[in-house]
């Protein structure tokens, strides 16, 4: 972390950038929030360690219109989100200082508690500089120990590798965190009755209390005019609880940014519910996979979108029908 | 035909029409007399791709039984690439919903021409008759419990 | 809210005989927005068309709901008259109450149900419409034909005497078409060559007139008035401005080995050729698949032997790019492939041909010079059966549901003509039904029955089995008097369903017309629209549109000749504004709508906005309502509904979906 400060202490000081885009430290010890820091004073509060799950790419949009450069920490898999928005003409690389950082796998406080840990006040070893496989959780309880791993988002035991996409310079190592199957659970899913898959999406998305988190989290939901805020859509439909938006919210979400999402899993992330959102992104992403061929979002700038090009021989709507198990 | 397990349910089915290729059919379906039930009402679209899943979605949110598209033929879009758009996107779309368990026979693709009024009122037939055996569209209306 | 009318037809009994529209008026009344509602047995008629104008003015509507037949039908009339009492015509819905609902509900109280919901929906939506302005766009003043049989060779004449320059583009070497294959037409006997060749000249001497044989249309783009198009000249090996027809070439051509498309493959030709003597251009071309000289490299004589130096094997395929204003398409038919009725032996014997290998062998210039003949052993037959509805009229997937039309007619012919030329051949013809709608077709027929004893006999052939003495034993039936036949025959003649010339699918997918499962163009409407494709600026003529003879073939191009002139003769087109138009304020400026545009309409620019105060420059997407069509492809793409698709909008769509789903 401190090479990446007194980086960017240089970059600041040498004009090449006029602020810097990081995290700096939350109310919580594990909860660092996005942060510009525009001189070395500011930049004392800078922080990036295991729980800087955030992406910082969609900060970017705005940064573009400011005067000067943003240097802008991006992780790995941060990464395909600034091409997928370059792609979409969102944020103008030009206005971007890019360096890469490297990653350990980030975690997810919820996730530590979820190893049976309750009333905790801290937790050490998230620093990346150390080299620990293990977490020290100090909780009201006394102090526990669980492998770094079992801390980790969820999106870090599928990761879609290391190497970042783009970047101008790369400071700090990253860990191979893999350890899992990216479409796993989608397929689990994808196997139960049509009934058991009802009731399971029924229960999630009944906990939603529709605060708008993963949309303003979500890099790909970057309109300037959400579709549920616009009077252009007759969707937004605010005075009533049981109405289109609060029903399909979820789904049209996932739709309009198939094709565009990078799977980077912050709407999981930042969920107060815990519904895992990321399923429904996923799911559009193995169905792309599997009928019209691999795709990444954000990976290649050129490739064609899934969902604005086609060939002549592409599957019929019917194959759904085909392959359901139901 | 046959149909009438139910007789307290008549389902309402919304089917949205290519101007070019099946809202002519439906018409060419008309004019030759060949039946398919009442519930199914036609919404013209100039194309199959001017559909969007928000319409098929608040067709169901609004409490549609069955939404259905139909198009050109693949090849014979009068826009040249329309329904191929289109055919990607219903793919995806009915697999979500195939996904978050709505019965797939809800929901329907079918490209039928200008020239297909045996077809256009075979499909219809069909499709009534699937979303009769299905019955009551509640799982996309009760999305989300109400409680 | 608009305040709007709704009218109510009863389409004499056609609507109100299962429709209760006096009910439709009734529940039109509570709608929101209605402050107008009536019935009328024709509203279609003037003094309907005059009722919606007297409400508009004395009810000062804003929008019009007509619950009648297809928009297709009279959507157009309801505008027009919409206009004329000073509403924009884009104020008006059609809601289809007959045929989407009292052609095909019986139970009147579910038809009247429905018809309720189609006004209701029709009303949602009208109560969102806005006033669109057509807008304009310039008639570029030529014509494309493709196909350069006697159906495209019609049309191009009659457009090119009207003053307007033609192209004719035609895949083979020479126009002609089938029709120059053929020996005599019924029901006249003319010589077809001598009846088609002066149309072939006057077509190539015409100043209006440009042939580009050898060549295909590649790639069109544009719409009605205004269409570009690539087309391949297929590298001829021969300059065309050097070569003087004098066909020494051919003769000295050591290559002649190859089946001869323009005898139906019935004997061979040259390496170099032209398909036949009367062929324009009178320019040969090498067949590149055949010629020893591209085949191997050593050989060359063609060049050597040409006094001209035409002969230039470096030559290129060429792409010309010319702009058009109206497309006839021309591309006719073929014979289908008889592989799979092998109970006729087709493929098993020499004797056994189709109609279309008869005419050339009974014309002087086929294989046999003219000479009824079996192509086994030269011998003349003595026994001759016509077998009819090889193909057609197919309950099967074998063949074609539809009637080919011409096979009853020219199976006479050739019936006459050999018991004219050779009396003491027998004739049989085996048929379904003998169809012979047409000026002097019965009379023609009952000639060939009456006046030269053709045997006609009325049932299917089961079988043809060749014998080892050469013959062919026949098995049939006899439906009138219900007996098995089995006949011995030296030839006979299968006539094979027609089917529209393979290519033509691909070139109706350039164009975006429509085609019907049997690969036929379909028609704007099938009666009162025959001669054009629902693709405004497309126009057909002869049988890629349906089975047709000469005659009717040559009515038709003249009257897809005739449209495509009403087209051309106009400076200006009204365009459709019923185009995608982009919220700035709304747009992300993301570019997917401009991914999926088919169009080339949508454009970016970085413009100012203000966006409620707050004044930046953004990317936002144009679009350029000349070269939009309508489709909405870009209006799902976009997240955030920034593109619109004006008269087919969001709100409207979701409006009429609440409607019928309430």
């Amino acid at each position: 972390m401190q090479e990446l400060i007194t980086r960017a202490k240089e970059l600041l000081a040498d004009g090449t950038v006029a602020r810097v885009l990081g995290w700096k430290a939350g109310d919580l010890e594990y909860n660092p929030q996005p942060a510009f820091f525009t001189n070395e004073k500011e930049l004392e509060e800078f922080v990036y360690n295991g729980f800087c799950g955030a992406n910082l790419s969609k900060y970017m949009i705005e940064a573009s219109k400011l005067e000067g450069k943003t240097l802008i920490c991006l992780k790995p898999c941060d990464s395909y989100s600034f091409q997928q928005l370059m792609k979409e003409h969102r944020i103008d690389r030009e206005k971007a200082y890019i360096i890469g950082v490297g990653c350990k796998g980030k975690l997810d406080i919820d996730r530590i508690k979820a190893n049976g840990l309750k009333g905790v006040t801290g937790v050490t070893g998230a620093e990346l500089t150390d080299d620990c496989e293990e977490l020290c959780v100090t909780t009201l309880y006394g102090d526990k120990k669980i492998p770094y791993a079992d801390g980790m988002l969820e999106r870090c035991s599928v990761c879609k590798g290391k190497e970042h996409m783009i970047c101008d310079e790369q400071i700090g190592e990253s860990k191979d965190t893999k350890t899992g199957e990216r479409f796993a659970k989608v397929a689990a899913v994808e196997e139960m009755s049509s009934a058991e898959k009802f009731a399971f999406f029924q229960k999630e998305l009944s906990k939603c209390i529709r605060c708008n988190a993963c949309r303003n989290v979500c890099p790909a939901c970057s309109c300037r005019k959400c579709v549920f805020d616009s009077t252009k859509f007759d969707s937004a439909q605010k005075a009533n609880v049981d109405s289109f938006e609060e029903k399909m919210f979820h789904i049209i979400r996932a739709f309009h940014v198939a094709g565009r999402c990078t799977d980077c899993g912050e709407c999981s992330r930042v969920c107060p519910q815990g519904i895992p959102l990321h399923l429904f992104n996923r799911k559009f992403i193995k169905d792309i996979n599997e009928l019209y061929g691999e795709y990444q979002a954000g990976a290649d700038i050129e490739a064609k979108a899934p969902l604005t090009s086609y060939v002549f021989e592409d599957v019929e709507p019917s194959v759904v029908a085909e392959r359901s198990k139901s | 035909m046959s149909i009438n397990n139910n007789s307290e349910f008549k389902p309402k089915i919304v089917a949205f029409c290519c101007n070019w290729c099946s809202y002519a059919g439906a018409d060419l379906a008309g004019s030759s007399r060949l039946t398919y039930p009442a519930d199914v009402k036609i919404i013209r679209v100039p194309c199959s791709c001017r559909v969007n899943p928000m319409f098929i979605l608040r067709a169901f949110e609004k409490g549609a039984d069955g939404v259905i598209l139909c198009g050109c033929h693949p090849g014979d879009c009068h826009y040249t690439s329309g329904n191929f758009y289109a055919r990607r996107r219903m793919t995806l779309l009915f697999s979500m919903l195939d996904y978050i368990g709505v019965e797939n026979g809800r929901t329907r693709v079918e490209w039928v021409s200008a020239a297909e009024g045996v077809k256009f009122s075979a499909t219809m037939n069909s499709f009534v008759e699937k979303i009769y055996s299905l019955g009551k569209n509640v799982r996309l209306e009760d999305l989300r419990c109400k409680n | 809210m608009q305040r709007i009318g709704v009218f109510v037809c009863h389409c004499g009994s056609n609507i109100a005989a299962t429709v209760d529209v006096k009910k439709v008026v009734e529940m039109a009344m509570c709608e929101p927005g209605v402050v107008h509602a009536e019935d009328y047995p024709y509203m279609c008629s003037e003094a309907g068309q005059a009722k919606i104008q007297a409400a508009i003015k004395e009810k000062n509507l804003g929008g019009v709901v007509v619950c009648s037949c297809s928009p297709r039908m009279h959507e157009n009339t309801f505008r027009k008259a919409a206009e004329k009492a000073g509403l924009n015509p884009y104020m008006v819905e059609i809601a289809n109450i007959r045929e989407h609902c009292s052609w095909i509900h019986k139970n009147m109280e579910e038809a009247t149900e429905k018809a309720v919901i189609l006004m209701k929906a029709a009303v949602a939506k009208v109560n969102l419409n806005t006033p669109l302005q057509a807008g304009e766009s310039r008639v570029t003043k030529r014509a494309l034909v493709i196909g350069g049989g006697i159906a495209g060779i019609q049309t191009a004449l009659d457009i090119a005497e009207a003053g307007y320059p033609v192209d004719i583009v035609e895949k083979t070497p020479s126009i002609g078409g089938r029709m120059s294959q053929l020996d005599k037409t019924f029901p006249t006997l003319d010589c077809s060559a001598c009846i088609l060749t002066p149309k072939m000249v006057e077509a190539n001497a015409h100043p209006n007139i440009n042939i580009y044989t050898y060549s295909e249309v590649e790639k069109v783009s544009g719409f009605v008035g205004d269409f570009t198009v690539d087309i391949r000249k297929k590298a001829r090996s021969v300059d065309m401005s050097k070569c003087t027809g004098c066909g020494v070439c051919q003769e000295k051509c050591p290559n002649k080995k190859t089946p001869n498309e323009f005898n139906r493959g019935l004997n061979n030709r040259s390496a170099i050729y032209t398909p036949f003597a009367q062929a324009i251009p009178n320019v040969p071309v090498i067949d590149r698949e055949h010629c020893t000289k591209f085949l191997t490299g050593k050989c060359g004589i063609c060049a050597k032997v040409c006094q001209a130096g035409a002969v230039d094997y470096e030559q290129q395929d060429e792409i010309i790019t010319e702009k058009y204003g109206a497309i006839v398409v021309a591309t006719g038919f073929n014979m289908i492939n008889l592989d799979k009725y092998d109970e006729y032996a087709y493929s098993q014997s020499k004797d056994v041909i189709t109609s279309l290998e008869l005419e050339r062998i009974m014309n002087a210039a086929g294989p046999t010079k003219g000479h009824l003949e079996r192509l086994s052993d030269g011998k003349a037959p003595k026994e001759m059966v016509f077998i009819q509805c090889v193909g057609s009229r197919c309950a099967d997937k074998r063949g074609k549901s539809y009637c080919s039309k011409i096979c009853c007619m020219y199976t006479a012919k050739h019936a006459m003509l050999i018991r004219d030329k050779y009396p003491d051949v027998n004739v049989t013809v085996f048929y379904i039904d003998v169809r012979t709608p047409g000026k002097n077709f019965d009379e023609f027929y009952r000639r060939a029955v009456e006046e030269y004893g053709v045997n006609y006999i009325k049932g299917q052939v089961g079988k043809v089995i060749p014998q080892p003495d050469g013959k062919l034993l026949v098995q049939g039936s006899d439906l009138l008097s219900n007996k098995q036949i089995l006949k011995e025959a030296d030839m006979v003649v299968l006539a094979a369903a027609i089917e529209p010339e393979p290519g033509v699918r691909n070139i109706a997918t350039m164009l975006t017309a429509s085609i019907d499962t049997n690969d036929f163009l379909t028609e704007a409407h099938a009666k009162l629209r025959p001669v054009e494709s629902p693709t405004a600026g497309i126009f057909l003529s002869g049988v890629c549109q349906g089975p047709k003879d000469i005659p009717e073939t040559v009515s038709q191009a003249g009257a897809a000749a005739v449209k495509a002139i009403g087209l051309l003769a106009k400076d200006k087109l009204t365009t459709n504004p019923c185009t995608a138009k982009a919220d700035e304020l709304m747009c992300n400026g993301c570019s997917q709508c401009a991914n999926v545009c088919p169009y080339g309409a949508i454009s970016y620019e970085t413009k100012l906005i203000n966006d409620h105060g707050v004044r930046e420059d953004r990317r936002v997407a144009v679009v350029n309502s000349a070269l939009c069509q309508g489709c909405g492809a870009c209006t799902v793409t976009c997240p955030s509904g920034a593109m619109d698709l004006q008269g087919f909008s969001n709100r409207q769509i979701l409006a009429e979906v609440d409607a019928i789903c309430r």
